[in-house]
């Protein structure tokens, strides 16, 4: 097979066996990879009712045929599982070095199995595949395991491992590889916590194929050259990183303001991608393979806050930036170190933050349940302090780490949180920007951006400029979306590179190194059979048209301020259409013709 | 005039598009584990260095190799392999001191930059201006441009 290795491992962490199975072309050309095929395996061997944190669901590690080329940016691997902060199908995917080593070991995915009954890693170095004893390196934190497990099997590896926030079961832990990059959302990170899984150490000296390597080239080139010609993927990213979004949404009114009460930040440029330049940028850093470079390599040496590493990106500088009423940058700056050195999802952790200085203020909670600190908006070292309480298990912290619709529930007012399906929505308003609201509640793993970036067009004019405020027209832009950022995911590529390329440049590049023909028809097709079946397992798990909602926030209190003032999401006028569209009934269920038409 | 490859580590992102690209020229696979390029990267400081074959003067790899399959190759202004003269000793691996040159047994081959025979892809690929391939005697004028540029703004400060 060109693209695709044909192979990949099955290990069973309870009994300690390893298996190599063949991934079969047809399996391949339906799913891709990574978060396609995962789901795949998913829905055929584990029953979506199972216990998230139980030994019967499966944790998959999984590349797609692009990883390991020089397709530009193409280096993302998914973990996929059940995920355990809200129950839905959890697809989590990262960048770096992970995926394309995974490749160039000789294998498109990892499934892995059961619990293993003692803190264990993984070794995979080419054919050789060891479970190794992790009881030294248990309790370490990312940078300290990456560490350790290079200097105990290859200095060359990638390391793909948990901090003590997986260890605990915090809802929201991520999967990091490279110390900093993440798979960030829906507690995959907890899953592997349930498994005794710390890590996985992955050395590859083999290759991946592509039929026509000079034609490859041109492929690559032509794609290349059209992000580069982006204003987003092209300049924006490289120069200010994702934070450069933190103005842009907020001169529109749509950059959530203290959990969601407003819109609009007066203060937000202090902890936009201009400032993070000016202040704390070392310089910018690539994934694997990457040509656009929104990485931030940082350094805070305000010695309140000091520290070193990677990040803001948008989303984690307006969580613990203006979502908590916050415009220090140096605290939001060190807020994200904490949370990637013990493996956190900086979205859930800084909204549930600002839920709890929401619930305070309104006196839900007081001093007596959140350890003496008074948790009021705009307070950072408060902010801080409660993101290192979730990260080491201390006291309020243990509530926090169950994200924030379990924590406000507790207190009887699940309505303080601001969620889709009990996971955090991230950095846009769905009051000024219409379409973004609808793709939050129809996302498959609750709320979410990168499952359909309906902003691209809403706010950023790509690649053609539509109005935020209206509903018309949306469920099908939504639909698109979804189903293009599905394939892309499955592919292996990074959505960024969206800033430049279509659905029709991405078949291409697909072709070029499958050597199979897939036209832009398929490619979109393939899109929504896995948004599909994404759908089926969540189905399955319980879930329904009941849970395809926005928070009632959104829908009735209206932004105070700035210049979406006044505005309310209008998802009733856009969701029958979108299940009507999607081929759906009206209670949200795929038809069989609809199901058919897509080989499920 | 000569060119030669200049390195700049500051302005390299780790983004690995170099190997990628070195080895897919030369092999036509991505195997960047054998790509005559290497990048080091220490992620916690957010610094990455490329490193290859310095395509030096007065090479060590040339000097040690006993039957003259390493030579220079004055034309391209590098050093060269001749594959026919190879033993395979791999004397030449341990006289390098940058770590430039491998051999390979299970092809038969030294691995070692060739400079894509005055067209580097690894440049070529860059992103961030971290390769480039220039006229030696101006290999370090950016260098001296930065330097400048730093200057006269401390100089308007100050004035």
């Amino acid at each position: 097979m060109y693209g695709w290795i044909g192979r990949y491992l099955r290990i069973d962490l309870g009994s300690g066996t390893v298996r190599k199975e063949v991934l079969t072309p047809d399996l391949a050309r339906k799913y891709l990879g990574g978060r396609g095929l995962g789901t795949h395996f998913m829905m055929t061997e584990v029953d979506p009712k199972v216990d998230p944190l139980s030994p019967q669901n499966k944790l998959i590690f999984a590349a797609g045929p692009l990883c390991g080329t020089n397709a530009p940016s193409a280096s993302h691997y998914d973990v996929i599982s059940k995920g355990p902060l809200n129950g839905t199908i959890a697809a989590s995917s990262s960048g770096g070095l992970f995926g394309p080593m995974l490749k160039y070991a000789g294998y498109d995915m990892i499934i892995l199995e059961g619990k293993s009954a003692k803190p264990v890693y993984l070794w995979i170095c080419d054919d050789v595949v060891e479970i190794r004893d992790a009881a030294e390196i248990w309790g370490k934190t990312v940078p300290e395991t990456t560490e350790a497990i290079r200097s105990a099997t290859d200095e060359e590896a990638s390391v793909a491992c948990i901090g003590p926030a997986g260890e605990r079961l915090v809802l929201f832990a991520n999967v990091m590889n490279e110390c900093g990059r993440a798979a960030g959302r829906s507690g995959v990170g907890a899953v592997m916590g349930s498994k005794n899984l710390k890590a996985i150490s992955v050395r590859g000296t083999g290759a991946v194929r592509v039929p026509d390597p000079k034609a490859f080239r041109e492929a690559v080139v032509k794609a290349s050259a059209k992000i580069k010609a982006n204003s987003v993927g092209g300049k924006g990213l490289k120069n200010y990183g994702t934070d450069v979004l933190v103005n842009i949404l907020n001169e529109l009114g749509g950059l959530p303001t203290r959990n969601f009460l407003d819109g609009y930040f007066p203060t937000a440029d202090k902890v936009g991608g201009e400032s993070l330049a000016k202040q704390l940028l070392i310089r910018p850093r690539g994934c694997y393979a990457c040509i656009i470079s929104c990485g931030r390599a940082t350094k805070v040496t305000n010695p309140k806050f000091a520290g070193q590493g990677e990040g803001p990106e948008y989303e984690t500088a307006w969580a613990f930036g203006p979502d908590c009423g916050i415009d220090d940058l140096d605290a939001v700056t060190k807020a994200n170190y904490i949370c990637n050195d013990y493996g956190m999802d900086t979205i859930t952790m800084g909204s549930s933050v600002a839920c709890a200085m929401n619930l305070f203020e309104n006196g839900v909670i007081t001093t007596k349940d959140t350890d003496g600190i008074a948790l009021n908006f705009g307070d950072a070292e408060a902010m801080v302090e409660l993101v290192r309480k979730t990260a080491e298990g201390e006291g309020f912290g243990k509530k926090l780490a169950l994200g924030s619709y379990r924590m406000a529930e507790s207190y009887g007012h699940p309505e303080y949180s601001m969620t889709c399906k009990k996971q955090e929505m991230p950095a846009y308003d769905p009051r000024a920007i219409q379409g973004i609201g609808l793709n939050f509640a129809t996302g498959n793993r609750g709320g979410c951006h990168v499952r359909g970036y309906t902003i691209s067009p809403e706010v950023l004019g790509q690649p053609v400029k539509l109005d935020p405020r209206v509903t018309e027209g949306k469920p099908a832009l939504d639909i698109t979306f979804q189903d293009l950022t599905a394939a892309l995911d499955s592919s292996g590529m990074c959505l960024f590179t969206t800033f430049g390329l279509g659905a029709e440049d991405l078949a291409e590049l697909l072709s070029a190194a499958t050597g199979l023909n897939i036209t832009t028809e398929e490619f979109m097709k393939i899109g929504a059979r896995i948004w599909n079946l994404e759908r089926l397992f969540n189905l399955k798990a319980g879930l329904s048209a009941l849970d395809d909602k926005l928070p009632e926030r959104l829908t009735k209190e209206p932004i105070l301020t700035g210049p979406s003032k006044g505005l309310v999401n209008r998802i009733d006028e856009m969701l029958p259409e979108y299940y009507k569209l999607r081929g759906w009934d009206s209670a949200g269920i795929p038809t069989k013709n609809t199901l058919a038409d897509l080989g499920l | 005039m000569s060119k030669m490859l200049m390195i700049y580590p500051d302005r390299c992102t780790g983004c690995q598009n170099c190997t990628l690209a070195c080895s897919v020229f030369h092999d036509g696979e991505f195997r960047p584990h054998t790509s005559r390029i290497q990048v080091t990267t220490w992620e916690s400081e957010g610094f990455s260095m490329p490193t290859t074959c310095q395509q030096c003067e007065d090479a060590p790899c040339v000097a040690v190799c006993p039957t003259g399959a390493m030579h220079d190759d004055l034309t391209m202004n590098r050093v060269a392999w001749d594959e026919v003269k190879c033993i395979g000793c791999r004397m030449c691996t341990l006289a390098c001191p940058f770590g430039a040159v491998v051999f390979e047994t299970g092809r038969r081959r030294i691995i070692k930059c060739d400079l894509c025979d005055g067209k580097p892809e690894c440049v070529t690929f860059c992103p961030a201006k971290a390769l480039d391939y220039v006229e030696e005697t101006d290999s370090a004028r950016d260098r001296k441009k930065a330097v400048a540029v730093e200057f006269k703004k401390t100089f308007e400060e100050v004035k």
